[in-house]
């Protein structure tokens, strides 16, 4: 609808940009303030990493694997290593299995601190992002602790775990569990429990089941337009099946949904590590695997639950050292279909808040 | 006891004093030289507040950011980093002034210049103590309010002449926020002026001996602190400078002291709305006696302005559709509600007094 004499602006939100969760550019035409159409340019976080899989050994890529989904690394190892275990039929002692759900589990609590805090920064709210980063920094130094490094830990191996958590970590992680109510307490203050934020998020950027199912949504998204979706329920990989807990749902479908699930999603990964911490097992971290890994021929796709979405990667062996050729499915990149969909027809603002529910790392999307 | 009276009243009266010794300097007193003289001595001493504001205004924004989340702040410069404002306003001078091609090169420049030079003239007429307004209006409040509009003006110059989108955006929402939020803040300010017959600052402040406009137009304050939040451009209505989506609004393509000026201007702006707020609800220099009138006007300036930087940095940025709804169908009703009900109590008390 144009009024007469008025003319459509098309603005370059460009991949520099403040609130551009990565390099993420997108072409936006504007009627005054509304958004009538976003055009998504994306690609300049393209490392080649397909490309250069097919040229390291299977342990090699490992390494690669983090940097993909940088927010959430220890689930991207996951994936990656399962899914040649898979192909090698390995089984990994059930120690590893424990210690790598613990891991996995924190690094939900981790991205997703991360993309409540981004999106309370994209709306002005600065304060908030630092008290989701403050209770960050106690993950983070779990992960130091372990594998030496904060973001990109690199932890997993084909057969088992690289390193045993030293003595220190237990307790560090009891009394970040045990921390976890308080905090929580303390996040509905500053920020959920905000008029502006929640006038600001509810009924913005509907995503409807149907629409979800249409585009492969997968993750939280999905979850919070009323689809009951896990893998971890759907297909459960490593011991998924022995722990006792819900996967919230919501059907709000908006954006105050998609961010509130989240934080149902910190408490259920709370329970996880909970039970896990108490029923982890003595013994080694690491299978009896080749030095030389050399998977037979054949092909496999294996799939897990990445904090963003659905991580799957679908590897074609030929015998050799080197895979030839390893495809990734990440779930960033297919979630991010939604954002011209969802997002025509908003204000700016709303655009912009619509993308960080939508919570893409573009080291996902560009790979 | 006579001492410390005497010492009390000297400081309280320390600025008049100087004066009357200034133009005592003059042969007649009463000179338009002698006039002159003072005038000047007043814009100087006004700049000199102002630099001064800037100093501790832009280093105590940084601290108040941290203090909410548990941080220190920058604390490397000066004693625990209150000298930090020197530096960057080193900083910014040392920087190149780029012009980008393609601007409308007066209106470019002048536009930082408006910003800056607003508050100023908004401040002359601020009774800094007792009988220490530089420039005693009649029609103080009319005046103070016809310089913040003119702001307005200033921020679409910037947005417009930078050759560039974003800050056409930012210029546009300037515009749409600060002249829907003027009118609350007229309207607010409406119910002290019927209670006290008066736009000069000066007899509002003396109408306030007995007690502060605060208690008896509680609504009016409420009102005046969000649009005069709304007016400085101040979060939550910051959407000009919303940082996440237009980058810096009208100031994206500034750069060096010209960036400088227009934060200058801002905080400028805000030390403005302040002692608005101060003067006309909070009792101006009114106060116990045993600090000088003009110190009880900072102190009390001081609360407001830390109060302002405390909800900056707690909310989030409104949205604007809900910016205008909140000014056009929440403010603007509520301040006709208070102008009624002042009319009200203004016709009971005298029913009830002079009866």
């Amino acid at each position: 609808m144009t009024i007469d004499n008025t003319q459509e602006l098309v603005l370059n939100m460009g991949p520099q940009h403040p609130s551009m969760h990565g390099l993420f550019r997108m072409v936006v035409h504007l009627q005054g303030e509304t958004v009538t159409k976003i055009i998504p340019k994306v690609g300049y976080l393209h490392r080649g990493m397909e490309k250069l899989a097919e040229s390291r050994t299977y342990a090699q890529f490992i390494p690669y694997t983090d940097r993909l989904d940088y927010l959430a690394s220890p689930h991207n190892n996951w994936a990656y290593v399962q899914t040649v275990e898979k192909l090698m039929n390995v089984e990994i002692p059930e120690r590893a299995e424990y210690l790598r759900v613990i891991f996995g589990e924190l690094a939900r609590i981790a991205s997703h601190y991360i993309m409540i805090a981004s999106t309370s920064l994209d709306f002005g709210g600065s304060t908030p992002w630092f008290y989701f980063f403050r209770d960050r920094e106690r993950i983070l130094d779990l992960f130091e602790m372990t594998a030496g490094s904060r973001l990109t830990v690199n932890i997993m191996r084909i057969g088992g775990m690289s390193a045993e958590p030293p003595e220190e970590f237990w307790p560090a992680l009891q009394s970040f569990l045990d921390d976890m109510p308080g905090m929580i307490e303390e996040y509905y203050g500053i920020f959920f429990g905000n008029e502006i934020a929640q006038a600001r998020l509810k009924g913005v950027g509907i995503l409807s089941k149907e629409l979800a199912e249409n585009l492969s949504i997968t993750g939280p998204c999905l979850r919070a337009s009323g689809v009951n979706y896990d893998v971890r329920k759907a297909e459960p990989y490593s011991i998924y099946d022995r722990f006792d807990f819900n996967v919230p749902v919501r059907t709000g479908c908006d954006s105050y949904d998609r961010t509130m699930i989240r934080m149902d999603e910190i408490v259920e990964s709370v329970k996880i590590i909970r039970q896990a911490a108490r029923d982890i097992p003595q013994g080694p971290i690491m299978a009896k695997v080749p030095k030389v890994i050399k998977p037979p021929a054949g092909e496999v796709y294996h799939r897990v639950e990445n904090p963003k979405g659905e991580l799957g990667f679908y590897i074609v062996s030929d015998g050799t050292t080197k895979p030839a050729r390893v495809r990734i499915r990440a779930g960033s990149f297919i979630n991010l279909q939604a954002l011209p969909i969802v997002g025509a027809g908003w204000k700016i603002q709303d655009v912009i808040a619509i993308f960080a529910t939508l919570d893409a790392v573009l080291g996902e999307v560009d790979k | 006891m006579e001492t410390i009276n005497n010492l009390l009243q000297t400081l309280n009266n320390l600025f008049l004093i100087i004066a009357a010794a200034i133009r005592g300097l003059f042969p007649d007193p009463l000179s338009i030289w002698a006039n002159l003289t003072l005038n000047v001595i007043n814009v100087i001493m006004i700049i000199i507040i102002i630099v001064l504001n800037i100093l501790v205004l832009a280093i105590l924004e940084r601290k108040v950011a941290s203090w909410v989340g548990q941080r220190v702040g920058p604390n490397r410069l000066g004693p625990h980093g209150w000298l930090q404002t020197i530096a960057d306003g080193l900083k910014l001078m040392g920087k190149e002034d780029i012009i980008p091609a393609g601007v409308d090169k007066f209106i470019y420049k002048i536009a930082p210049m408006f910003i800056f030079s607003l508050p100023i003239m908004a401040l002359a007429v601020i009774p800094f103590g007792k009988g220490m307004a530089p420039l005693d209006l009649d029609l103080g409040i009319f005046y103070f309010l016809a310089m913040s509009s003119i702001a307005t003006l200033a921020f679409f110059m910037g947005g417009w002449a930078s050759n560039n989108k974003y800050s056409l955006l930012g210029g546009m929402r300037a515009v749409a926020q600060m002249i829907s939020y003027e009118i609350p803040l007229l309207f607010s300010l409406l119910g002290v002026v019927m209670i006290t017959q008066s736009f000069n600052l000066g007899v509002i402040v003396e109408a306030q001996s007995k007690i502060p406009f605060i208690f008896l137009q509680p609504l009016g304050f409420v009102i005046f602190m969000i649009a005069g939040m709304a007016e400085a451009n101040r979060a939550p209505f910051d959407l000009l400078e919303g940082e996440q989506e237009i980058v810096a609004g009208p100031f994206t393509e500034y750069s060096g002291l010209r960036h400088g000026l227009f934060w200058l201007g801002e905080y400028s702006n805000l030390l403005a709305m302040s002692a608005l707020v101060a003067t006309v609800f909070l009792g101006g220099w009114q106060g116990p006696g045993f600090f000088p009138g003009w110190l009880w006007f900072w102190l009390k300036v001081g609360i407001i302005i830390f109060f302002t930087m405390w909800a900056r940095w707690t909310f989030p940025r409104i949205r604007i559709d809900h910016l205008m709804h909140l000014a056009w169908k929440v403010l603007l009703p509520l301040s006709i509600l208070n102008i009624l009900l002042t009319g009200l109590g203004i016709y009971i008390y005298r029913l009830v007094m002079g009866g």
